[in-house]
């Protein structure tokens, strides 16, 4: 278990800037989720952790060294590739044993910690099988025991997810979780997939454009978040944002086609008089039958559960999720309520939280 | 095939029929030369059943071609060049794919352009340099007045000399350079997705160890492939190991130049009947070692060819 800590950390390629001096602490037995949409420069960061890729500028260090010009092998850290990255032509124990081959520990005590992985992962009866006679699952178990039998200071994972079917990510994402509780090991794992970011992290750092947005619990990424883009990239549907004026002095804003919404102004002391961003959860409003917003809905998505009606308010289109037994006409006009609580206000200037 | 094709499969098993007569009947008319006596041979009607004289024309043509070392020259030889083509071509395109060094692309390019100098094109200055292998050494002191200047110095006369005529290695390393495993190799290798490679490393594998231990296993069908053709290619050499062994009483040469040698002309056999099935007893037995290698190495061979294991 080791500290890892991201200082001013860049990097180019030529003349294109992909990480812009990324800050972060990540405390020992963290697990941190890198949350952003391809291209974000997020693998890029976990690689340079991982010491696969150079590092232009800055400084990472794991526990209390400074790991900058270290070899992968010397930094502590074990990666669990999108693709696995499985040796073909290795069977599943020498697969997961190779590190400590390399190491140079004896055969007799490699064997011994293979099948305590293998047990501890359930492949104990595939240990003589070569990859390509695994399942997909399976496949993610063995690169999963071949990192976690160094017993490194630190996991890193890149998106080890996205190549498994929806009900299988489900159950790795759930294995994940436990595992780190039962190992403790400090882990960083980077998605595009933001209910794996919020199932299994402590923290989430929300990446866009080679720059942290937002750094917090997975509470605090999805109730305040800090930007305008993490108010639209997390949830689904994302925060409805809507283009609105604040006039303080009445303590109402107004959206472009003239409607009004009064909001508490000791709550937001510091909102200015002028445009802003205004935005809600989908699930946070409520259908009401008289006053509040009005929308024109156009169609609607039934989840089961719930039911996602779509519509637009001033020229803008806006979500709003409401219980799966709810009955409405489309094409008519319906109400919102939207309480306090669920009003977030983002200047539109930076796209900061005001 | 997908489609269900009547005719056309018709014509595809009617064109293999061909290829197959084409290459079969003249091995059969080998053979057939083989088991005949001279007499028999020599008479004007083809014959294409096998008569009774097998053995006697093998031992004749096994003594009467010393065809015992001669084998065994071509043997090695063969081995040699198919094991160091294997070895070198392996190196060079890890070196070429794997690592980032100055003058790469200039080494690529010199690599590339043996491609279009093949053996026969430059057979002489190759034959220069094997009869002595520090000859463009010399040349290069001669041409500075280098080796001059040392003689007007100290009265020493430098002549470097290094033959490998009438040896193995002579035989052997002007056929290993050549380009065509490298490339082999090569593409190979930017098969091998990145990812492999850094698991290795985070796995702590050096350079050295992932190219025994992940890339050498990986291209073993490549590797098959390639020592066959690189055997095939130096066993059928004829011009090199002609000029190469002068020494045909000494070190011999091998067995298909010598192969040459049975045939009969006015020279060897002094105008007497010319006993062919002797020769084609000799063609018999030369053919038989890669005949033996294609037979077990096929499966390897086809598989290297039109596929990448994965």
């Amino acid at each position: 278990m080791a500290a890892v800590t991201l200082k001013n950390v860049k990097k180019n390629y030529g003349t294109t800037t992909v990480v812009h001096g990324v800050d972060l602490e990540i405390n020992a037995g963290e697990f941190v989720v890198i949350l952003g949409p391809s291209g974000c420069g997020k693998s890029t960061l976990l690689r340079m952790i991982a010491g696969l890729e150079a590092i232009t500028d800055g400084e990472i260090m794991i526990g209390s060294k400074r790991v900058n010009d270290l070899e992968p092998r010397d930094r502590g850290c074990a990666m669990v590739f999108q693709n696995y990255a499985l040796y073909p032509h290795m069977t599943v124990a020498e697969n997961i044993g190779y590190a400590l081959k390399v190491a140079g520990i004896s055969k007799v005590d490699r064997t011994t910690r293979i099948e305590a992985v293998a047990d501890l992962l359930g492949l104990r009866e595939f240990l003589n099988r070569k990859p390509m006679q695994l399942s997909g699952g399976q496949r993610q178990r063995v690169a999963m025991g071949r990192a976690m039998i160094r017993e490194p200071d630190v996991f890193l994972y890149d998106e080890p997810l996205s190549n498994l079917d929806a009900r299988l990510r489900v159950a790795m994402r759930i294995e994940i979780r436990k595992l780190h509780q039962r190992l403790g090991t400090t882990s960083l794992f980077v998605t595009h997939d933001q209910v794996e970011a919020m199932t299994l992290a402590d923290r989430i750092v929300v990446m866009n454009k080679g720059v942290i947005e937002q750094v917090g619990s997975p509470d605090d990424v999805y109730h305040r978040p800090a930007s305008i883009y993490v108010a639209g990239f997390v949830g689904a549907p994302g925060l409805n944002l809507l283009q609105a004026k604040i006039d303080r002095a009445m303590g109402q804003m107004s959206f472009n086609d003239g409607q009004t919404l009064s909001f508490d102004q000791s709550q937001w002391p510091h909102i200015p008089d002028g445009p802003v961003v205004f935005g809600f959860r989908a699930e946070q409003a409520q259908l009401v039958e008289q006053e509040g917003l009005a929308i024109t809905s156009s169609f609607q998505e039934a989840l089961g559960p719930t039911r996602l009606l779509h519509g637009m308010l001033a020229d803008e289109e806006v979500v709003v999720s409401v219980s799966g037994d709810t009955e409405f006409q489309l094409d008519r006009p319906v109400r919102l309520l939207i309480p306090a609580k669920a009003m977030h206000f983002f200047d539109s200037a930076t796209g900061r939280r005001i | 095939m997908i489609e269900r094709t009547p005719l056309l499969n018709l014509a595809t098993y009617a064109i293999m029929l061909l290829g197959a007569i084409m290459v079969f009947v003249p091995l059969w008319l080998v053979y057939v030369g083989a088991t005949l006596t001279v007499r028999e041979i020599n008479t004007p009607e083809l014959h294409l059943f096998a008569g009774s004289h097998l053995i006697e024309n093998i031992q004749a043509a096994w003594a009467r071609g010393h065809l015992g070392g001669r084998l065994f020259n071509s043997l090695i030889m063969s081995l040699g060049v198919a094991f160091g083509k294997v070895v070198m071509s392996a190196l060079t395109a890890f070196g070429l794919v794997y690592f980032r060094f100055p003058g790469r692309v200039v080494v690529f390019w010199l690599i590339f352009i043996t491609l279009m100098l093949p053996l026969e094109v430059r057979i002489v200055p190759t034959y220069a340099v094997a009869a002595n292998a520090l000859w463009p050494f010399q040349s290069l002191l001669d041409t500075t007045g280098l080796s001059a200047f040392i003689n007007a110095m100290s009265g020493l006369h430098i002549a470097l000399e290094w033959n490998l005529l009438n040896s193995y290695t002579g035989l052997i390393l002007p056929l290993i350079a050549t380009a065509t495993g490298t490339f082999l190799y090569r593409q190979f290798f930017l098969t091998v997705p990145d990812e492999l490679l850094e698991a290795a490393r985070m796995d702590g594998a050096g350079p050295f160890r992932f190219l025994v231990e992940f890339l050498l296993p990986l291209s073993r069908a490549n590797m098959a492939a390639l020592f066959t053709i690189m055997f095939l290619y130096a066993w059928n050499q004829y011009l090199w190991p002609l000029l190469a062994t002068p020494d045909r009483a000494g070190f011999g040469t091998t067995a298909v130049v010598e192969l040459k040698l049975l045939a009969p002309t006015v020279s060897t056999n002094g105008g007497g009947t010319p006993d062919w099935n002797v020769a084609m007893a000799g063609c018999l037995i030369v053919m038989l070692p890669p005949l033996l290698l294609v037979a077990f190495m096929q499966r390897y061979f086809v598989r290297g060819l039109i596929a990448t294991e994965k």
